[in-house]
């Protein structure tokens, strides 16, 4: 299935953005109804329900731009990866709002605690390294930003989002009590996207061995 | 008759009850004659009737502070028996089935045997305790219990000498409590209390919230409550008690040995390893406040652990 790119960015683009700020929207909703006393969404600790909103949402958007690529080989559709910037941005943009809801509704910016924190409890470390690491993702996703640090480095900088994924899965499985089975679905998901890689990988650098040989 | 204002932070019956408890209560309510709707939905009720279903001491034991609202106890759970997420409770606990219910008294003490529901309760008079309870995830309320002193009930079944510790046992009823088809924790549930800990005056069992029966999220029908620990050490459901010699495994211990300890008293300075305890947030405010040494009860346990390091014995 080919579709052309003006439709793409046309239409199919606003349409996919809209829908993946869906999430924070009815969350932004709730909190207004919150404030004016009014029956919401957001439990009876709203505190805790927003940082394990957020979190899953920015856990589901790596993932979900983690199976683009596979995706859209797999199914012979390169139009999905036309979203792939997308999906990773808008992962960026829910972890954001997690951090902030940690920061500004948890610890009602705490300094001190919040930086206890981070340096104590290894949980949220991993947590705030895997948002680190993320910025520079998020800072050179402009077209403009891929021509100035060349492609080669590009692709370094962006295949971050491996290692990054893996601490965001780890954040998550910690923060949890007990063996529960969330963690370990998305962590399933996960585990599979990055076979894929691997597996990928191995095959390329078979080939590559294979056609020496040959040309030997 | 005694009449009761209602204060502001309490809820209606009608808000927090499930539509056909509603109507079986107001069925009660029209055969003993006392009431038309309008007086459930109306802003005062008579006391007696609110308390219909528990006859009880009122306010033995207060707090200083406004109980959490109905809906939040009630709404706002964990049980992991009924799956992880705090509304799996008030969702699924009502598959539960509480009657009929003994409960199992076993080891040191002279005795043991099984013992219905009725057996259990017949001799104690229930009282009102208010009081406040800290989940070990930083999150507070005051809670509005109707239950007995748990010493009471151990000393009729004249514990041995030896019998240094007691550990408790929640249900495990597989077809009816869907969380345990996960093994988030070893099943079933386990909890303990040194002798002395249980002899204590402010631990009870409680069979009541609200002046009403437990609902089944909380506990139903006989649930410990030890207001000094974090709330996991208060076991719900209990259909074992057992008389031991030696410290009992408890379910939080055996599975995060580091993160809890089998004492689980409430304190700010020891931390978990993964958050602070210095503060909580007491459910129906917005910001943290600071939490006290065994949650506020300081003045009638700390003697239980005069000469213990309890950065050890966490």
């Amino acid at each position: 299935m080919k579709i052309s790119v003006p439709i793409i960015r046309r239409y199919l683009k606003p349409a996919v953005f809209l829908a993946l700020s869906w999430p924070l929207a009815w969350l932004v909703w709730q909190w207004g109804q919150f404030i004016h006393g009014q029956p919401n969404g957001l439990g009876f600790n709203p505190q805790e329900f927003t940082n394990r909103y957020t979190g899953d949402w920015a856990l589901r958007y790596i993932l979900g731009g983690l199976a683009i690529t596979p995706l859209a080989r797999l199914t012979h559709t390169p139009t999905l990866v036309h979203f792939r910037r997308m999906a990773g941005l808008f992962a960026f943009a829910y972890a954001s709002v997690h951090l902030t809801s940690y920061i500004a509704l948890d610890q009602i910016f705490n300094w001190t605690e919040i930086w206890n924190d981070i340096l104590k409890r290894t949980f949220i470390t991993l947590g705030m390294t895997a948002f680190t690491l993320l910025i520079p993702l998020a800072v050179t996703s402009t077209n403009k930003m891929v021509k100035r640090v060349g492609a080669k480095r590009w692709l370094w900088i962006h295949r971050m989002i491996y290692p990054i994924s893996i601490l965001v899965l780890i954040h998550f499985i910690m923060m949890r009590k007990g063996t529960q089975l969330e963690p370990l679905v998305y962590g399933a998901i996960l585990t599979v996207l990055l076979s894929y890689r691997l597996a990928v990988y191995f095959k390329k650098k078979a080939g590559f061995r294979r056609t020496r040989h040959k040309s030997t | 008759m005694l009449i009761r204002i209602r204060k502001s932070h309490e809820l209606r019956d009608a808000d927090v009850t499930p539509e056909t408890l509603y109507k079986s209560r107001r069925e009660v309510l029209k055969t003993m004659g006392l009431a038309t709707a309008g007086a459930i939905g109306g802003s005062v009720i008579a006391g007696e009737a609110f308390a219909a279903r528990l006859s009880y001491k009122e306010r033995a034991i207060t707090a200083d502070e406004p109980s959490t609202s109905h809906d939040a106890i009630t709404g706002y759970n964990n049980f992991y028996e009924f799956g992880t997420d705090k509304s799996d409770p008030a969702r699924y606990a009502g598959a539960m089935k509480t009657s009929p219910w003994s409960v199992r008294v076993e080891g040191e003490c002279a005795r043991p045997g099984a013992y219905t529901l009725e057996d259990i309760l017949k001799p104690h008079a229930l009282e009102e305790r208010i009081y406040r309870l800290r989940c070990v995830e930083a999150w507070s309320m005051v809670i509005p219990w109707v239950g007995f002193p748990l010493g009471d009930l151990l000393k009729r079944f004249e514990p041995a000498n030896n019998a240094k510790y007691i550990q408790f046992e929640t249900l495990a009823d597989r077809e009816r409590m869907r969380g345990l088809s996960f093994p988030v924790l070893d099943w079933p549930y386990v909890e303990g209390l040194r002798m002395d800990e249980a002899m204590h005056p402010l631990a009870i069992l409680a069979v009541g919230l609200y002046g009403e029966d437990l609902p089944n999220q909380n506990g139903a029908p006989l649930r410990l409550v030890v207001p000094w620990k974090y709330g996991y050490k208060s076991i719900k459901s209990i259909v074992a008690i057992r008389f031991v010699e030696k410290e009992p495994a408890t379910s939080w211990n055996v599975s995060a040995p580091r993160e809890y300890g089998f004492y689980s008293n409430v304190n700010p300075e020891v931390d978990h390893p993964r958050w602070s305890q210095a503060t909580e947030r007491r459910i129906g405010e917005f910001r943290r406040r600071p939490t006290l040494m065994f949650n506020g009860y300081g003045d009638e346990v700390s003697h239980l652990y005069a000469n213990m390091d309890l950065r050890k014995f966490y």
